[in-house]
C-alpha cells in the first residue's frame, strides 16, 4: 500500500520475486496455503506410480485418466459450491443417477430428441435442488439430514424410472458423443489458445486497471510468471492429449464449467455473498444478503451439475443400470473437493480444487488398477489421502488463527 | 459545551418498553449532537441496550418521539434507521474472517462494473480505492485492504466495523462496548477513531462499561439506571465518582456536577 507506507508496522510489499516470494511465505505460516498441498500431493502421487509403471505417464494412460475423473470433477464442482456455504450435499451422486436415468428414459423410452432428453435430464437435477434448497432454509433443517434423506429417495426415484428391465442402453450419437468425442489436434491448440488468451487478458487487464486507479498492483514479471506457468501447462496438456485420440470433449466440458463457476464466485455479486455466508452467515444476513435465497440457489446449482456429472458417466458408459450414481460417486466427489484445498468449514476454497482433488483421487484409483493391487489397498489409501487432507485444512485453520493475533 | 440552544440529530422524548412484566425503559429521554460524543453508561440491565436496540429499530418502542434533526421521525425496523443514517456497531462487529477488508466494507453493497442482477460484476479497483481513501480518513492502519480479516488484530477489526458503519452516509454511530477484550495500544487505536468520527462532524454514542475510557473520549455522559434516565453530566465538570454514584444509586441527588438543562427529567425523578 504504496498510500500507507509510512507506518513501520506496516508489511511493505517489495517487487520482483524477492517480494513475491515474501508474500508467499507469509500467506503459508498465516494458513492462506490454498492449493500448495494438493499440488505437491499429486506430484508426489505421480512420481511414485510413474516410478513403479513408467507407463502411468503415457499419453494413452493420461487420456484415459482425464476420462475417469470428468464425471466426478463436474459433481465436485457442485460440492465446492456447497462446501464454501458451510453445508452438505449427500445427494449429489443418487441424484446424479436419476438424472442419466431421466434423460435416457426420455430418450430411449419416450423418443423425446436426444438435445430435449438432455435438458430434461438437467431440469430434473435443477428440481431436485430446488426442492432440497427449499426444504433446508424453510424448515431450518441441516442439510446433512434433508440430502441423507434426498441420497435414499432419489435411488429408489432411479429404480422406479428404469422400471422393470433395469439396464437401459444408450443409442443415440449426440447423447454418447459427449463423453467420447476427441478433437482434432487443431481444434485442441485452438482451445488450448483461447484458455490461455484469457488468462492473458484477464491477468493484463486487472493488473493495468489497478496501475491506472493507483493501487498496488502486481509487478510485470509475476504477471509475466503466471501466464508462464499457465501456457506451459496448457501445452503439455493439449500435446499428451493430442499425441493419443486428441483433447476429449468431457475435458473441454469440465474445464468450461470450472473457468465459469470460477468467475462467478470470484468476480460476481452472487460468488461474494456465498463466501460471506460461508464464512459468517449472521454478519451476511445483517449485511442484507438474503441467505435463503442464495443457499437455495446454490442447492440447485449443485444438483443441476450433478445431473450434468450423471448424464457424461452415462455417455461414457452407454448405458445407466441401477446402480448409476451410487457406490463411491458421492464419497469421491466430497473427497476430491476437501483434498483440492476447500474447507470444510466454509468460505475457504476455489472451484479449481474439484479438478485438483479429482486428479488427486482418480490417479490413485488409476495407479493402482495399472499395478493390478487388490481394491482393498486402493480404498485404504484414497481414505489415507482424504484424512490427509482434512488435517491439512484443520492445521491451516489453526495457523490463521495463530496469526489473527 | 453550548450544545442546549442547537438542535439534537437524533432526539428520544419520554421512550418507554415493556417486555411483558419488566419495564425496560420508562420515560427515557435521549439526545445526540452533530460534533458530539455521547457516553451511555448504566449497569447491566439499566436499559442501555434497549436503548439502543429501540435507536437501531430492533425494537419498537411503546410509546415516546423520535425527532430527527427536529423534525418528528418514524423509526419500525432497522431499515428506517438506516435511512436516517444511524449505524450501529455491535459487540460482535459482523465481520467474515474469510474475507478482506475491501470485501466487508462493501457487503452486501458491491460497487458493479457491469449490473446483471446477482451474477453483476464487481468493481474491485473502485471499491479498494475508496476503501483506501475511507480508511485514510479515519487514519485507520491495517497493513493492506486486501488483508482478510481473520489475520487482523481486534483494535483492527473494530476500526473496519466502525469504517463500514460511517462510509455509507452515516450521520450517527452506536458504539457497543467498543473497547471490551482490547488491549491498551488497540483501546488507544478505537479512541483515536471515536475522535476523528466526532471531529467530522458525526454523532457518536459509545456504550461502554469501562469508566477510564468513557472518562477520556467522551463529551457528555448519560446515565441509566433502572430502565429511568438519571442525569446527563458534562464530562468536564464530573468526577468519576459523582458518575458512580448515580449508577449505582447511592446519593445520587446530592451529585454536583449534573447539568440539568440538558438532563431534562434528571432530577425530576425519584428513586427509591
Amino acid at each position: 500500500m504504496s498510500t500507507m507506507i509510512d507506518d513501520s508496522r506496516l508489511i511493505a510489499e517489495q517487487g520482483g520475486i524477492v517480494g513475491a516470494w515474501a508474500a508467499f511465505r507469509r500467506r503459508v505460516s498465516q494458513g492462506e496455503i490454498g492449493q500448495l498441498p494438493v499440488i505437491i500431493g499429486l506430484a508426489v502421487i505421480w512420481a511414485i506410480f510413474y516410478a513403479a509403471q513408467p507407463a502411468f505417464l503415457s499419453a494413452g494412460n493420461l487420456t484415459n485418466l482425464m476420462l475417469q475423473i470428468a464425471a466426478v470433477g463436474t459433481i465436485s464442482v457442485g460440492i465446492v459450491l456447497i462446501l464454501l456455504l458451510g453445508e452438505i450435499d449427500l445427494s449429489v451422486g443418487a441424484v446424479s443417477g436419476l438424472c442419466a436415468g431421466v434423460m435416457t428414459v426420455l430418450n430411449v423410452h419416450t423418443g423425446i430428441p436426444a438435445p430435449l432428453a438432455i435438458l430434461g435430464g438437467l431440469g430434473a437435477g435443477l428440481l431436485i435442488g430446488l426442492f432440497q434448497g427449499f426444504w433446508i432454509t424453510r424448515f431450518r433443517i441441516p442439510s446433512f439430514v434433508v440430502t441423507l434423506a434426498g441420497l435414499l429417495a432419489w435411488q429408489g426415484a432411479l429404480l422406479f424410472v428404469l422400471g422393470k428391465t433395469g439396464t437401459i442402453n444408450i443409442q443415440d450419437k449426440l447423447i454418447i458423443g459427449l463423453a467420447n468425442t476427441f478433437f482434432e489436434p487443431v481444434i485442441g491448440w485452438v482451445l488450448g489458445s483461447v484458455f490461455v488468451a484469457y488468462v492473458v487478458v484477464g491477468s493484463v487487464l486487472t493488473r493495468r486497471r489497478r496501475a491506472a486507479a493507483g493501487l498496488a498492483a502486481s509487478s510485470w514479471t509475476a504477471v509475466g510468471l503466471r501466464i508462464g506457468v499457465v501456457a506451459a501447462l496448457v501445452l503439455v496438456a493439449v500435446f499428451v492429449l493430442n499425441s493419443d485420440r486428441g483433447v476429449p470433449s468431457a475435458v473441454v466440458f469440465l474445464i468450461g464449467i470450472i473457468v465459469v463457476f470460477d468467475y462467478v464466485t470470484k468476480r460476481t455479486r452472487f460468488g461474494r455473498q456465498i463466501f460471506a455466508i460461508g464464512g459468517n452467515a449472521e454478519a451476511a444476513r445483517r449485511a442484507g444478503i438474503n441467505v435463503s435465497n442464495v443457499r437455495v440457489a446454490v442447492f440447485a446449482l449443485a444438483s443441476t451439475l450433478a445431473a450434468w456429472g450423471g448424464i457424461l458417466a452415462a455417455s461414457r458408459l452407454l448405458a445407466v443400470h441401477q446402480g448409476a450414481g451410487g457406490g463411491d460417486v458421492l464419497l469421491n466427489a466430497i473427497a476430491s473437493a476437501v483434498i483440492g484445498g476447500t474447507s470444510l468449514f466454509g468460505g475457504r476454497g476455489t472451484v479449481w480444487a474439484a479438478l485438483l482433488g479429482a486428479l488427486v483421487i482418480g490417479s490413485i484409483s488409476n495407479g493402482m488398477d495399472l499395478l493390478s493391487l487388490e481394491p482393498s489397498v486402493k480404498f485404504m489409501i484414497t481414505g489415507g489421502v482424504l484424512l490427509t487432507a482434512v488435517t491439512i485444512d484443520a492445521l491451516a485453520r489453526r495457523g490463521r488463527e495463530a496469526s489473527g493475533r | 459545551m453550548a450544545v442546549a440552544e442547537r438542535t439534537p440529530i437524533l432526539e428520544l422524548r419520554g421512550v418507554s418498553k415493556r417486555f411483558g412484566a419488566v419495564q425496560a425503559l420508562t420515560d427515557v429521554d435521549f439526545e445526540v449532537y452533530a460534533g458530539e460524543v455521547v457516553g451511555l453508561v448504566g449497569d447491566n440491565g439499566a436499559g442501555k441496550s434497549t436503548l439502543i436496540k429501540a435507536i437501531a429499530g430492533i425494537y419498537p418502542v411503546d410509546s415516546g418521539e423520535f425527532l430527527f434533526e427536529g423534525r418528528p421521525a418514524t423509526i419500525h425496523g432497522p431499515n428506517d434507521a438506516t435511512h436516517l443514517g444511524i449505524s450501529t456497531v455491535y459487540q460482535d462487529l459482523a465481520l467474515c474472517d474469510n474475507l478482506d477488508v475491501v470485501a466487508n466494507l462493501y457487503l452486501g453493497r458491491e460497487t458493479a462494473a457491469r449490473r446483471l442482477g446477482p451474477l453483476s460484476v464487481i468493481d474491485e479497483v473502485s471499491m479498494e480505492k475508496r476503501a483506501i481513501d475511507v480508511l485514510r480518513g479515519l487514519s485507520v492502519k491495517i497493513p493492506s485492504v486486501r488483508t482478510a480479516i481473520a489475520s487482523l488484530s481486534g483494535g483492527q477489526r473494530q476500526s473496519v466495523a466502525v469504517a463500514r458503519s460511517v462510509m455509507w452516509d452515516a450521520r450517527i454511530v452506536i458504539l457497543d462496548e467498543p473497547t471490551a477484550a482490547l488491549g491498551v495500544a488497540q483501546t488507544a487505536q478505537v479512541l483515536d477513531l471515536i475522535r476523528r468520527l466526532r471531529d467530522q462532524g458525526l454523532g457518536v454514542v459509545v456504550i461502554s462499561h469501562n469508566l477510564a475510557d468513557v472518562f477520556e473520549v467522551v463529551d457528555r455522559i448519560v446515565v441509566l439506571r433502572l430502565g429511568r434516565r438519571v442525569g446527563s453530566f458534562d464530562v468536564h465538570a464530573t468526577s468519576r465518582e459523582q458518575v458512580v454514584a448515580a449508577i449505582t444509586g447511592a446519593e445520587w441527588g446530592t451529585v454536583p456536577g449534573e447539568t440539568s438543562a440538558i438532563g431534562g427529567n434528571g432530577p425530576k425523578e425519584t428513586l427509591s
